[in-house]
Parts: C-alpha cells; structure tokens; sequence
C-alpha cells in the first residue's frame, strides 16, 4: 500500500552554495582510503597487508564480528599504511593507486534465480553490504535479521545536498536491477519515498516496490522520518534502509559484474569556488576535488552536508557514505556582542528563533559559519525541539533520557524509532547548543549493548 | 574591540598561570562572554548553529519588563506625592520631575540589592564548582524588584534573594534545574517572613508608615491596595451577618465604603493604584508580553490559558456571588494586583511550566484559577497569584509526566498489537 505523507514540522535551510548541475571528471587520485569510523561499531580485520596489492573490489578488511562482511578497495593498488589511532585503533586503511584500474571478477548469479541467501552472499562477498543500513541503531545491517521491510528514501532534503533526480538520471536499468535484488532479502516490501510523489524517472519508473510520496520540510527526505510515518517501528522489530544512489551502485555491480566505486560528489558550500559536481571514486583523497577550487583560507571543509559531515583536510579521504563536500566559513572569531555578537540586530544571522529578524526575509540564502554562536546550557527553552521534529516523539525528554542513559525510558519514549541525523536540526536551533546527535549516538550504542 | 579583546585575552593569560588562581576563570569568563560571543566552534554534529543563545533569550526577557519597570518608577512617585497631599491623585503630569526622581531613588537600591546579592551568589558558586555563569539569574534580578512593595527594607529584599538562589535554586543544580520560580521564591519566602512588610497598609507607599506616625498623611490615601480593600469588605460584609444592630449595619457601612474606594477599571488597566512596582499597570505589562509573543520566547500557550482560569474561577465566584467581592467585575479584578503581572512574566519561565505543548495549557490553567481562587476565597491573604503559580510550579513536572505517558502508552499499545 503507497502511502502519501504530508508534515509540517521541520525545517528547510536554505544556505548558500548549492551545487551547478555540471559534471566534471576529477583528477585520478595518488590515494583512496577506507576509515572503519564510516562503519560505527564495526572493528576491522585486516585481510591485507602494508604492500599488497589489490584489485578494484578486492577485499581489504572484514568485519572482526561478522567475518562475511567484506571491506572492499575502490581501485587498484597497493595497501600504503594503516594509520592508526589511541589504543591502536584502525582509523584509515589508504591504499595507494595504480594507473589503471583492474577488477576483481564477480559473479554474478541470474537474479531471477536469486534467494535471500544468495543474494546476502552476493552482497557480502562484492563488498556492497555495507551499503545496507539497519534501523534500529542505524548501523550496518546484520545478515542474521530478516527485516520486515526496506525503505529508500529517494531524495535528500539536508542542506545543500546533492540532487538524486540528476546524480541517478539514466541509470534506470541499475537502480531496477538493485531493487530487484533488494527484494529478494525482505518478506515484507521495498518502499521508495519521494518527494511529492515527483522524481526523475529512474526512480519513477521502477517497478516491484511501493511508491510513497512525502512533502514538508526536511527532514521529510529522511528515511527514518518516512519509516515513522508509514509504519513506526517497534521494540524488536528491524527494517533496513539503503540510500537512493547505493540501490544503482548495486544494481551497476550486478550487471557489469565488477566492483566500480565511481560517484557523483558534490563541491558545495559558500567557501567553494568551483561548485559542480565532481566524478570521482569512493574514498578519494579530499583534495582531488577541493584543490584550487575553494578558498582555503578561513574555511573548514566538510565530508558530507553540515548537519551530519564530518570535518576533513584536503590530505584526508572522502567518507565512504559520503556524495557531498561542502567548505564553510570557519566561526573561530570572538564575536563583540553589539555588531555582530548576542546582542546585535543581527541582520544577515541565521536564526529560526523571531529573537532574530531572519523571519522577515524566508527566501533569503545564509551565509554561515561554523561559530557556536554560544555556549553550552542547561535546557531552558521549551517546545524548541518539537518545531522542527516530525515525530510522535517527545524530543527533548529523549535527548535527556539518552545523556542519563535511562534504557527504560529511552525505549518508553521511542529510540527504536531514530536515528542521529533525525536530531540534527534539533542541534542546530538549540537554544542551550546540546549536542543532541552525539547523545542519541550515544544512547543507541547503549542500546545495542544492552537489549540486542 | 581589538583593545578590549587584548584586555580579556590579557586577563586569562594572567589567570591560567598559576593554580590559585585558575579557579577565578569564570569570573572573567563571564564578563568576557557578556562582551564577545566567544570563539568556540562546532566540535560534533551540525556544522552550524542558529544564532540564538540563552543570552540573547534571557535579554529579550528583560527588555520586555522594561515598560513596567518604568512605569513602576513613576508610579512610585506618584503615589508618594500623592500621599503627602502635594499632587492630587488623579494630576499624572503634576511634579513630574519629582516623581520619577523619587521612584527612581525607590527603585535603583532595589535592583542593585537583587542584582548583587544574586550575581554574587552565582559567581561564588561558578567559582567554587568551576563552570560558567548561567544567565538565569538576569532575569531573576530584575523580577524580584518589580513584585516588591516601594517600602520593602533593602536587607529583607537581600535575604529574600539569597534565599531564593540558594535554596531555590543552586541547591537543584543552577539555571534550569529548578522546580520553583526563583522570583516567586524570594516573594514567598518574604511574604511569610516578614508579612508586615510584604502586605497591609504601610508599605505600598514610599514613606507612608512615617507619614501616619507625623499625620501628613492625606485622608483619602488608607495605604490598602484594591485587592486589600476588597478583601476587608469581604470580611467585613461576612462578619455583618453574624452580629446584630448597630454592629452589623456598621460593618455594612465600612465594607460598602471600601467598596466605593476601589479606584476605576481604567486606573487598574493604566495602572494609577498602588502596588508592587512593576506589577500595576496591565498596559506595560502587554506591553512587554507582546514582545515575547512576538520574539516567540514567551509561550503564548500559557499566557492564554492562565488568562482563562483566572476568568473561569472569576465568572464562576461572580455568579455564585452572595458578598461584594464576588459580586466585582471579574476582568476588572484580573487587571489587579499580580494576576497580569505572573501571567506574562512569571508563569511563562519555560523552566518551571510545564515543558509539554498540553501540558502547558493544563499547567496555565491550573496556576491561573488557583491564583484567583487563592485571592478570592481565602480569609487570610488578600492575594493568590503567587501562590497559585507556585502550586502550578510544583505540579507542572507530574502534568508533563501525565502528556508523556500518554505518549508512552500509545507506543506500547501499537507493540501489542503488531
């Protein structure tokens, strides 16, 4: 049953620097890497060592708890270092790359033929399981779960996002084959979500799953938001979710039969010059797309959107997740309180609170910067929160709940049904400037230690 | 701005290098931070942040009691000149310059008393357990001056304020923890500690107890406010039905003329009675109240619903009626004494309402119709708002516990069903 969804909490934000609609072909990279902290909770088992070489697709790491989860190399070369960390934890494997790429063959089963456990195997051996993400806890799936359902959101509503309708535009054949595969692991169905019920048509036009359709603000394109509307999770029950553009990298490996990494990247962000979007391979060197087109001065680059990225250097890799950089305004500056600090007019700040004037002008694009424009509170504001959180969730008393690290009421008042990034506009309109992704991060381990 | 910078960059370079005094960080810290949004950036999570901060919340706050607070201070001098017989009570212009000057010697010592002890307490605590200052007490400082009689002793309103910060709040663990309203603490626990000084006829004047012992003091000025004077025909009216002959008929007389001294609607709306400084005039306190709607910083949920208990319990007392005061207009006694003033600056504080959109409008109604069931039914004390908000205070945390089971129960319902 197609479900049409409409809320009305929530935000957009509208920043400057969207991407052109351009694609350019970024410089092959010197190194590609995969950093375990992509993966939350997995902790690797190096199947290479320093100076092996590997194929495209050849597997570098696996999961140490679930050793048929591959981690697989986006190019071919040589594995350089493995950086690690406190405690000797593993924080990049960076493998450096050949010329040329060359494939580790894969074969692939007829799809028709496939069973749930053969496609599992499919997944898990080419590497692309880790593409599949579970909710609860929002963490890789587990291939011991049969989940009663899959959901694709098919749009990304986060700031500055990359734009699905134009990243996934002719590979109707790939993302049908990924949905093919897909289904054969769920009893239940596969839901594809899209805005207003509109996309480009290879994500219209597929065939074999539920199409819903959602409008509101963000975070309508996130799939737990969808989950919840369509039908919410409860205490034992597991879903998986898959990001539009990993469903045609699946689909892409079923039908060239090899492991290809290539991606769309988006350059954006009021400090990025060059703003198009960037062919590249997962796991580049940042700097492959950022060199000579950002101001480096002054800015922050960012792996992913602003409200769920990470901070990176130009030395440093692309997040596996990631289609998105984007380069801001670095906030380290004292702000004096009557021009431009707590106490000014504040013209030009962005601010959802009518304490501010930005109301007055709601198409405005912002220039932002990555100030805290504040400092660490006690909750005092109330019904902050609840404006931009479309859930039948009490936010607030779910943040407090995870920083007590309270299981029973953190189960009472519904962590089954979030994720991190459902809290980030939260985090971005706080008042009191909680940290409220990290909290609920944190409460979701809690949970995954304790009641799985 | 550079050279200020330079001074507190200056100032903790100096202090961070030695042990002793480390510990005095938050002091400059707080005063840097008053200056400069300091320099600190996103660590996890979202990138970037709204502008917004608790500092810019807390100062909207007092901007809004700003036209109170200065009516407050007129009204202070009216009233004194209005006594002494030098102005008659209804000559707003006349000796203006002298009102405001007096209102103005009235009121300062107050906010510097509240202001300094409670900052004082703040900083000390900051200091001993090394975090920030919390900008609670900005708008704590302010209110506690503004529910003041004009008369109050300055030590009292010192004792009244440590107290309130001290027990009221540091000991729940500082801005945001607290369960009662740290203003209304400190009028509580004024009130029942020193009730001649909180209430009666010989503190809503400047001056007024020496006026009485000289006999300047004018005829038509008792020193009661409307809420006193209602009272007391109240009593008087019911104490007429238990005595006989010339006892009774007196009594009559006595409550029908505190009746008639009761000023107009427009004075109470305006504000031209006594009271405590900033909670007379209903007019500034819409005023400030619009400026919180507005900045949406003020809840407009409990605003209107403790608007409307205060009005239910009103209408229903004057239907059933049988005395004087039931029998007084009820949107005429709602612009008396503290009931506008809690409504808008006292029981909107989001750390002590109810923190639930519903259970904001329970807790509203809750804290309004016991306010005026307090001020009208009761024998012993001619007002009830405070009290009626800090009941509300008590039971907002278990009204919110109430909305969230709600919630609670329907997840479980859907577990059981699926």
């Amino acid at each position: 049953m197609s479900k049409s969804i409409k809320i009305r909490k929530g935000l957009d934000i509208n920043l400057i620097g969207e991407a052109d609609k351009v694609v350019i072909d970024a410089p092959r990279a010197k190194t590609y890497a995969l950093k375990p902290v992509d993966f939350h909770g997995v902790i690797p088992k190096m199947v290479l060592k320093v100076g092996d070489k590997v194929k495209a697709g050849g597997v570098v790491f696996k999961s140490k708890y679930n050793m048929d989860i591959n981690f697989v190399s986006p190019v071919s070369g040589t594995l350089k270092d493995v950086v690690r960390g406190a405690k000797r934890k593993i924080l990049s494997v960076v493998i450096e790359a050949d010329n040329v790429d060359e494939y580790e063959t894969i074969n692939v089963p007829s799809i028709d033929g496939m069973d749930a456990e053969s496609a599992k195997q499919f997944l898990m051996t080419t590497g692309l399981w880790p593409l599949i993400k579970m909710r609860p806890l929002d963490v890789i799936a587990k291939a011991t779960d049969t989940p009663s359902a899959i959901y694709i959101s098919g749009f990304d509503s986060k700031p500055l996002a990359a734009d699905y309708d134009y990243t996934l535009h002719g590979k109707d054949k790939e993302f049908q084959t990924g949905i093919d595969i897909l289904k054969k692991l769920t009893t239940g169905a596969v839901h594809l979500t899209l805005k207003n019920g509109m996309a480009d048509n290879a994500l219209k036009g597929v065939k074999g799953c539920t199409i819903n359709s959602i409008s509101g603000p963000h975070p309508a394109g996130n799939v737990g938001v969808q989950i919840h509307h369509i039908k919410p999770l409860n205490k034992g029950e597991v879903v998986w979710v898959v990001n539009a553009q990993d469903v045609a990298m699946i689909g892409q490996t079923a039908l060239t039969g090899k492991y290809d990494a290539t991606r769309l990247f988006a350059l954006t962000g009021e400090k990025a010059k060059n703003r198009k979007y960037y062919r590249a391979l997962i796991g580049a060197e940042v700097g492959t797309i950022t060199s000579g087109n950002i101001e480096k001065e002054g800015a922050r680059i960012i792996s992913g959107n602003v409200l769920t990225g990470y901070t990176t250097t130009e030395e440093d890799h692309i997040g596996f997740y990631h289609s998105q950089l984007t380069v801001l305004k670095d906030g380290n500056e004292h702000k004096f309180f009557l021009t431009n600090g707590w106490l000014g007019l504040g013209f030009g700040r962005f601010s959802v609170s009518r304490a501010y004037p930005g109301w007055l002008t709601p198409k405005k694009k912002w220039s932002v910067d990555t100030n805290l424009n504040g400092e660490e509170r006690a909750f005092v504001v109330t019904e902050q929160y609840e404006k931009v959180f479309p859930f039948d969730i009490f936010p607030v008393q779910l943040v407090k709940a995870a920083i007590t690290s309270d299981i029973d009421k953190l189960e009472q008042l519904g962590i089954y049904e979030v994720a991190p990034e459902d809290f980030a506009l939260c985090e971005v309109i706080c008042t009191s400037k909680i940290d409220s992704q990290k909290y609920i991060r944190e409460a979701l381990d809690l949970i995954e230690k304790e009641c799985f | 701005m550079k050279f200020l910078r330079n001074i507190f960059d200056n100032a903790h370079a100096k202090l961070n290098k030695s042990e002793k005094t480390k510990k005095f960080f938050p002091l400059v810290d707080a005063f840097d931070t008053l200056m400069f949004t300091p320099n600190h950036t996103t660590k996890s999570g979202a990138h970037f942040r709204d502008a917004i901060d608790l500092k810019r919340t807390m100062m909207l706050v007092i901007m809004a009691m700003i036209p109170a607070l200065l009516f407050g201070i007129f009204n202070a001098g009216h009233w004194h000149y209005v006594a002494l017989g030098e102005v008659a009570s209804d000559d707003y212009s006349g000796m203006i310059g002298d009102k405001i000057l007096y209102g103005l010697l009235k009121v300062v010592p107050l906010l510097i008393v509240s202001y300094g002890v409670g900052l004082g307490i703040e900083f000390i605590f900051a200091i001993r357990n090394g975090h920030a200052v919390q900008e609670g007490f900005l708008v704590s400082g302010m209110l506690i001056p503004l529910i003041m009689p004009v008369d109050v002793p300055l030590w009292m309103v010192a004792v009244g304020t440590a107290f309130a910060v001290l027990i009221g709040k540091e000991v729940f663990g500082g801005t945001g923890m607290n369960i009662l309203n740290v203003a209304l603490t400190a009028r509580a626990f004024m009130f029942f500690s020193f009730p001649t000084s909180l209430s009666g006829d010989k503190t809503w004047v400047g001056g007024i107890a020496k006026m009485k012992t000289d006999g300047t003091l004018v005829d038509s000025i008792s020193g009661a406010t409307d809420l006193g004077k209602l009272a007391a025909a109240k009593g008087n009216f019911l104490d007429a039905a238990t005595k006989t002959g010339q006892e009774a008929t007196d009594l009559i007389a006595s409550s029908d003329s505190l009746m008639s001294s009761v000023g107009s609607f427009k004075d109470a709306f305006f504000g031209f009675e006594i009271g405590s400084i900033g909670e007379t005039s209903a007019l500034m306190i819409l005023i400030g109240a619009a400026l919180l709607l507005k900045t949406g910083i003020a809840s407009w949920k409990v605003m209107v619903s403790f608007f409307l208990g205060g009005l239910t319990i009103a209408a229903i007392l004057n239907k059933v009626g049988g005395n004087p005061y039931f029998d007084f207009d009820p949107i005429h006694q709602l612009m008396l004494g503290g009931f506008m003033f809690g409504m808008v600056f006292m029981a909107t504080d989001p750390v002590t309402a109810a923190q639930t959109s519903t259970g904001k409008f329970i807790y509203g109604f809750l804290a309004g119709s016991l306010g005026i069931l307090i001020r009208m039914a009761n024998p012993a004390y001619p007002e009830g708002v405070m009290l009626g908000i800090l009941i509300a205070n008590v039971c907002a945390p278990t009204i919110d516990h109430m909305v969230i089971r709600a919630n609670v129960q329907k997840r479980l319902k859907r577990l059981k069903t699926a």
